[in-house]
């Protein structure tokens, strides 16, 4: 175990140099941190520095690496290359533990909480104070009561996590990671659920602890928030540190302009928008859980419509409702004006309406099965590929061949194991699969998360394709640059409601951004809403 | 107001449920045959729940932590025939004191050594609960019957069978006093200790209680070894009832122990469980089995009454489940 050094301890001089903005060693140094997963390099060299007492924030788009260089700073993920430092000593092999005996103390946007247990259970897990073997709970509910009063959060200790919305589970996650006196407290996107009052709090809270020597690490991309309690801003972009900057020394624009770092339309194909007939509309839209309100869009053959907004809003679970994989309470769906009776994918395939999951590995693959038969499943009904139930295994080959052809898959192998494949390779197969029957609407759920530049040129091909042949496409994305470089018109989702409507060219990212956070003050208004 | 109806049938279901249906199998048990009451019968019931309740207690354990011990009647067959074995060698020449000691020693030694086998297996090697512990059941199973050949073992020390098997201690058999000690332990271990709240944390997210410095893999393996020494300890218990050793008790304590969890409102999915509830578990299953011998129900239609009772109660625990999904 690794003991934490004041600091005072003896330091090589050319780091002590290089961090000329802190006056001592640097609580955190990382240095050419490279970390790998199958298909993708999700952080290449990347070096961050953290000074003790400043609120460093991360920002970058989704996939830019932000969420793996803080599973490392926490001991959840191991590195594969590089080196770390805490307060100047070398730290490896770092268990999620060893991480909170250091003091590093974090908040994951996916919760670490146990539902079946309470509040204070929850903030005191791993930690329950214990007086002659058993867990003194008058001192685990004042402790609680105490830190749930000093963040400004009205909970309840003994109330049970299962039963909380997710704001207020946030507010435990906050508290549990306050309550242990962290050196170096992480907050992935802590405001994406609270109210502006608590997000205030929690400004506030996150000042008053820097005020006290505790290093924040904040990931965020709201600019609201950044402008509002940086110290620095170190800009990530597809596992590269682009830039570090100190908060007074940079504009919203810059720090834009440093995300998304290149011509938005370099990387994407000029799509034809030629749109016809509406081919699928939805009328008050309605979600059993409430995930989505009365929604409405329409789109026509031969355009592509991005659906933007931030997570949670609802934008993923409206494709899905028009799949069939939501239940819905209210409002219907029609597709070429006629309503659909039945929603469910099977019904949904056979009237020509198809869906990628973003969820690739768990809902859209079998990953232990071949290219061919992931690629084939959804059309086995078809005759070219099987007649009366038995396969056509000739037929079937040179389908998928053809389909994975144009698609661009290499190595052109199609008995590969999915599981074995990258990223990319693997939405190709997805859309082979939606390639390989005939279909009208094509709802894309996040097509390029996860995945590497090359290969999301490839898929943005394959999108064009698409639309050319006179198929509506929908595309849900975070990503603003996807949805601005490829749609013909854009809706924005906000809370589960559909709140503007946008034409796809000439449209400044602000102004998308604007209706992202509808109660934040909006500088630039454009194009009405729907 | 449709939402408190809603919960309110909810927690009928979740709590109120299981104590209802004892009262009301005893009451008509009571009411119908005049044999139920009778003190032999009763101290037979208790006798049998109380066994079944010490295995169930620790088939909680790896309940919660999202596991199964399907090896459990098997580890009772080995421990019966071990023990029996060291007792019946060592008696004739160290005399009875120090033959049940190691005996007793020996049999909760082969608890442990599977504990940690099964433990070990699935939290270091990541094998599935299930074939796990039913490969165990194989092997632990084959390695009893070999040593006896199928041949119960006599020439237990007569304290040992006297003492422990057939006696009363302030009225109640040894056997219920030991299965009231195992529940109360449990009890308080799950209610205040910072071990029971980490066993519930793994069970209720894994990834959760590693991000929080809970060594995961630790208390799954403690949850095994818990698990088959309150096997072993129902076994020794039991040895001492029959009076010899044998390769072939505990042969339905599997699916038993499973269902009188389960019917206790375990979740299969783990992190839920309380072990009081389970005791009523135990205690309705055995009134169950009482009152169907009592009424002479043939014992091939018994095996199957109690199958189909605990696939239905699984089946509304999934059912709870997906609800509270679609609820949110």
């Amino acid at each position: 175990m690794m003991a934490a050094t004041e600091a005072g301890a003896p330091v090589q001089p050319d780091i002590a140099a290089r961090a000329a903005t802190a006056p001592h060693v640097p609580r955190i140094q990382l240095q050419g941190i490279v970390k790998t997963f199958p298909g993708v390099r999700a952080l290449d060299g990347v070096d961050l520095e953290i000074a003790a007492g400043e609120v460093h924030v991360l920002f970058g788009e989704n996939g830019a690496g932000k969420s793996t260089i803080i599973n490392i700073i926490a001991g959840v993920l191991r590195p594969d290359g590089g080196s770390y430092a805490y307060e100047g000593k070398a730290v490896s092999g770092l268990t999620p533990h060893q991480a909170r005996e250091l003091g590093i103390s974090a908040v994951f946007q996916e919760f670490s909480l146990v539902p079946e247990l309470t509040v204070e259970q929850n903030i005191f897990l791993g930690r329950e104070p214990v007086r002659a073997g058993f867990i003194d709970r008058r001192r685990m509910r004042e402790k609680s009561l105490e830190v749930l009063a000093r963040l400004g959060f009205k909970l309840e200790p003994q109330a049970r996590i299962g039963r909380l919305s997710r704001a207020q589970q946030q507010m435990v996650e906050i508290a549990k990671a306050v309550l242990s006196n962290a050196k170096v407290l992480i907050l992935d996107e802590p405001t994406a659920s609270l109210t502006d009052a608590e997000s205030e709090r929690l400004f506030e809270l996150v000042g008053e602890l820097r005020q006290t020597g505790v290093s924040i690490i904040y990931v965020s991309h709201r600019m609201r928030e950044i402008s509002r309690i940086a110290d620095r801003i170190t800009v990530l972009r597809d596992g590269r540190r682009i830039a570090t900057v100190h908060n007074h020394e940079v504009t919203d624009a810059q720090l834009i302009e440093l995300m998304t770092g290149r011509k938005i339309d370099i990387l994407f194909p000029p799509v034809s928008h030629k749109p016809g007939a509406v081919m699928l509309r939805t009328q008050g839209l309605t979600l059993a859980g409430g995930a989505v309100i009365d929604a409405s869009i329409e789109v026509a053959g031969g355009e592509i419509v991005g659906i933007a907004g931030l997570a949670g809003c609802g934008k993923s679970e409206l494709v899905r409702a028009v799949f069939g994989l939501e239940p819905i309470t209210d409002g219907r769906v029609e597709l070429q004006g006629s309503a659909l009776t039945s929603l469910s994918p099977s019904a949904a395939l056979r009237a020509g309406i198809c869906y990628f999951p973003s969820d690739r590995a768990t809902e859209g693959l079998a990953l232990g099965r071949p290219i061919r038969e992931n690629a084939s499943m959804a059309a086995l009904d078809q005759a070219t590929l099987a007649r009366r139930g038995v396969l056509n295994k000739r037929g079937e080959r040179s389908v998928i061949t053809s389909v994975l052809e144009r698609l661009k898959l290499r190595p052109l192998h199609i008995e590969r194991q999915v599981g074995n494949l990258s990223g990319g390779n693997r939405q190709k197969v997805l859309l082979a699969r939606g390639l390989s029957r005939p279909l009208k609407v094509y709802l894309f759920d996040e097509p390029t998360v996860g995945i590497d530049v090359g290969a999301k040129f490839e898929v943005y091909d394959a999108i064009k394709a698409i639309v050319e042949e006179g198929n509506a496409v929908v595309l849900v994305s975070s990503e603003l640059p996807e949805i601005m470089g490829l749609s013909n018109r854009i809706y924005v989702m906000h809370a589960g409601r559909v709140v503007a409507q946008l034409p796809g060219k000439g449209v400044a990212e602000a102004d998308i951004l604007a209706h992202f956070f509808p109660h934040e003050p909006v500088s630039v208004d454009q194009g009405g809403t729907a | 107001m449709k939402a408190y109806a809603k919960a309110g049938a909810g927690r009928l279901l979740d709590l109120g449920l299981l104590p209802l249906a004892l009262v009301v199998l005893f009451v008509g048990l009571a009411l119908t045959e005049p044999r139920f009451l009778g003190p032999q019968n009763l101290i037979n019931v208790l006798r049998g729940g109380a066994l079944l309740m010490i295995v169930a207690c620790g088939q909680m354990l790896v309940l919660i932590v999202r596991g199964m011990d399907l090896s459990v009647g098997s580890t009772m067959a080995l421990t019966s025939v071990v023990s029996a074995l060291v007792m019946a060698h060592l008696a004739p020449g160290s005399g009875p004191g120090v033959a049940i000691t190691a005996g007793i020693a020996a049999g909760l030694a082969v608890g442990v050594v599977v504990g940690l086998c099964n433990g070990i297996a699935v939290a270091v090697f990541g094998i599935t609960p299930f074939m796990v512990t039913l490969a165990m059941a194989s092997i632990v199973g084959g390695v009893a019957l070999s040593l006896t050949n199928g041949i119960p073992i006599y020439g237990l020390p007569e304290a040992f069978v006297a003492g422990l098997g057939r006696t009363l201690w302030l009225g109640m058999p040894p056997t219920v006093w030991a299965a009231a000690i195992v529940v109360l332990l449990v009890w308080i271990v799950q209610k205040y200790t910072a071990l029971g709240t980490r066993i519930y944390a793994v069970g209720g997210s894994p990834q959760a209680s590693r991000v929080s410095g809970i060594d995961v893999r630790f208390h799954l393996v403690l949850a095994y070894v818990g698990c088959a020494l309150a096997a072993s300890l129902a076994s020794l218990l039991l040895t001492a009832q029959i009076g010899s050793g044998q390769g072939s008790v505990g042969d339905t304590l599997a699916l038993q122990s499973i269902g009188a969890a389960v019917i206790a409102g375990v979740s299969l999915h783990g992190g839920v469980g309380r072990v009081q509830w389970v005791a009523l578990g135990s205690l309705f299953l055995l009134l169950l089995n009482n009152a169907m011998d009592l009424l002479r129900v043939d014992s091939k239609a018994q095996a199957i009454v109690m199958g189909l009772l605990i696939v239905l109660v699984v089946a509304l625990d999934e059912f709870k489940k997906r609800r509270k999904i679609d609820g949110h």
